[in-house]
């Protein structure tokens, strides 16, 4: 479904991205975990070019989506992402954020895009608040929505940028339920994340990145009970 | 002498028409300005330099000379490079838009740069292409923070709708001052000129607030 080979990113002088090579495969379930700092959002946001990668490419289904001539936004319509501060369109509501890129990028018809919208709110349980505008709903209730708008252009991977990061503790779980009914769907997912629980219990793969570099790429079980370099034992020593 | 409103009361009508020639300026100025400020706003943030240095260019010269000279090279100087006279009234929309564009770009561009950059983020990462972007996600979201900017520039415009006298153009001001040439007491006219204005930009305030009540009403 992905395959990364090579990539390789800088800002200005600073190599925040070296040389990094990986596939992910279709309904793979893959936590990008690491100290902050290491490149791991950066290594997210190039999968959808948010960031253009300086070298190495990306192949998304067969598609060499780093080619210059890409059409970036035909390539983003299949990626979902979700972010750390959820990024609703505040001016508009529950419904309308759910049902705008469907209606003016994939070009449903607003019904089509109402149904599908309100049977999405219904599986992440905010049906009743639909007409709300966001700044109406908790943290949780946002990122709800956030993935929610996400699945309504029915992509073919899904990109978590430590989505439970900006949440109050008690609001975490929720998401993190609504992930993993989303796993449970076989849908392919990379979530960079510090929630170590949950990356152990639902990710198929976890790839610890430090400096820029993918150190360790294993079974979430091998890796957080027996990590093999001493960068990943000591990230899990501070953080366990 | 006392104020002596008997000789200014019949002249009242003369001077009310002239308030359709004022609003006429207004609205169509307002309403260019605010188009073309909105195209300079967006080279003024696009990533294609010379964009960037004609909408700047612009903005300095335009508000760095006085609108009354701009007004005057509009009326009487261009006619010289173009070899036809121009409508008064449309030479009055041509300077006071293209005065006011400037502003109103400024104005934007510190809307749309007031916007967290997360929301161009979700919105490219969803697909949108660049002009829906615009027109639907970001440009609601600036013209909601600055809306008491524009409501501002539009009385500023109202007021300075009034330098369009030097070029003859019956507005209300002028209005005003014909009628006080006519009795030689002009204290009178322009104090009813005054009030017109007064009245006028007390309006827009109060629309002004109204329609930032109603953006703000989803906060």
């Amino acid at each position: 479904m992905i395959k990364v080979e090579k990539l390789s990113k800088s800002f200005g002088k600073h190599e925040v991205l070296k040389n990094i090579s990986t596939t992910i495969a279709e309904g793979e379930v893959v936590a990008v975990i690491g100290p902050s700092g290491s490149g791991k959002s950066t290594f997210l946001r190039c999968l959808n070019l948010l960031e253009k990668p300086n070298g190495g490419t990306i192949t998304i289904k067969d598609t060499e989506i780093t080619k210059p001539k890409t059409n970036t936004l035909k390539v983003r319509e299949n990626i979902g992402m979700v972010f750390q501060h959820f990024h609703l369109f505040p001016h508009k509501t529950v419904l309308e954020n759910i049902m705008y890129a469907p209606v003016n990028v994939k070009k449903e018809s607003k019904q089509a895009a109402q149904e599908k919208a309100e049977d999405l709110l219904r599986k992440v349980g905010l049906f009743e608040k639909r007409n709300d505008y966001p700044n109406r709903l908790s943290g949780g209730q946002k990122q709800r929505v956030a993935i929610a708008r996400a699945l309504a252009m029915n992509p073919d991977i899904m990109l978590f940028d430590e989505p439970t990061s900006a949440l109050d503790p008690e609001m975490v779980k929720e998401v993190l339920q609504v992930m993993k009914e989303l796993v449970e769907t076989g849908m392919t997912m990379v979530i960079v994340t510090h929630e170590m629980g949950f990356a152990k219990e639902v990710a198929d793969r976890v790839l610890f990145m430090d400096q820029g570099m993918i150190v360790e790429d294993g079974n979430p079980k091998e890796f957080f009970m027996s990590p093999k370099s001493k960068r990943a034992q000591d990230f899990l020593e501070k953080i366990l | 002498m006392n104020l002596d409103f008997s000789a200014t009361i019949p002249q009242i009508p003369f001077i009310l028409e002239g308030l359709a020639i004022t609003l006429k300026i207004v609205v169509v100025s307002a309403i260019i300005g605010l188009i073309l400020g909105i195209v300079l706003s967006l080279c003024k943030i696009s990533t294609f330099r010379p964009f960037i240095w004609i909408a700047d260019f612009y903005t300095s010269v335009f508000r760095g000379t006085p609108l009354v000279l701009q007004l005057m090279i509009v009326y009487f100087g261009l006619p010289q490079l173009l070899g036809f006279q121009i409508d008064q009234f449309w030479a009055a929309v041509v300077a006071l838009s293209l005065n006011s564009a400037a502003y109103v770009s400024e104005i934007i561009r510190a809307g749309i740069n007031a916007i967290d950059k997360g929301q161009k983020e979700a919105a490219v990462a969803l697909g949108v292409p660049y002009g829906k972007m615009m027109k639907d996600l970001l440009l609601p979201q600036a013209f909601k923070n600055i809306s008491p900017a524009i409501v501002n520039e539009l009385i500023t415009l109202t007021k300075e709708s009034a330098i369009v006298t030097v070029i003859g153009l019956g507005d209300v001001m002028r209005r005003a001052y014909q009628a006080g040439a006519a009795t030689y007491n002009y204290l009178e006219p322009l104090i009813i000129a005054g009030l017109i204005y007064y009245v006028l930009v007390l309006i827009l305030t109060f629309i002004g607030k109204a329609v930032e009540r109603k953006l703000k009403s989803n906060d």
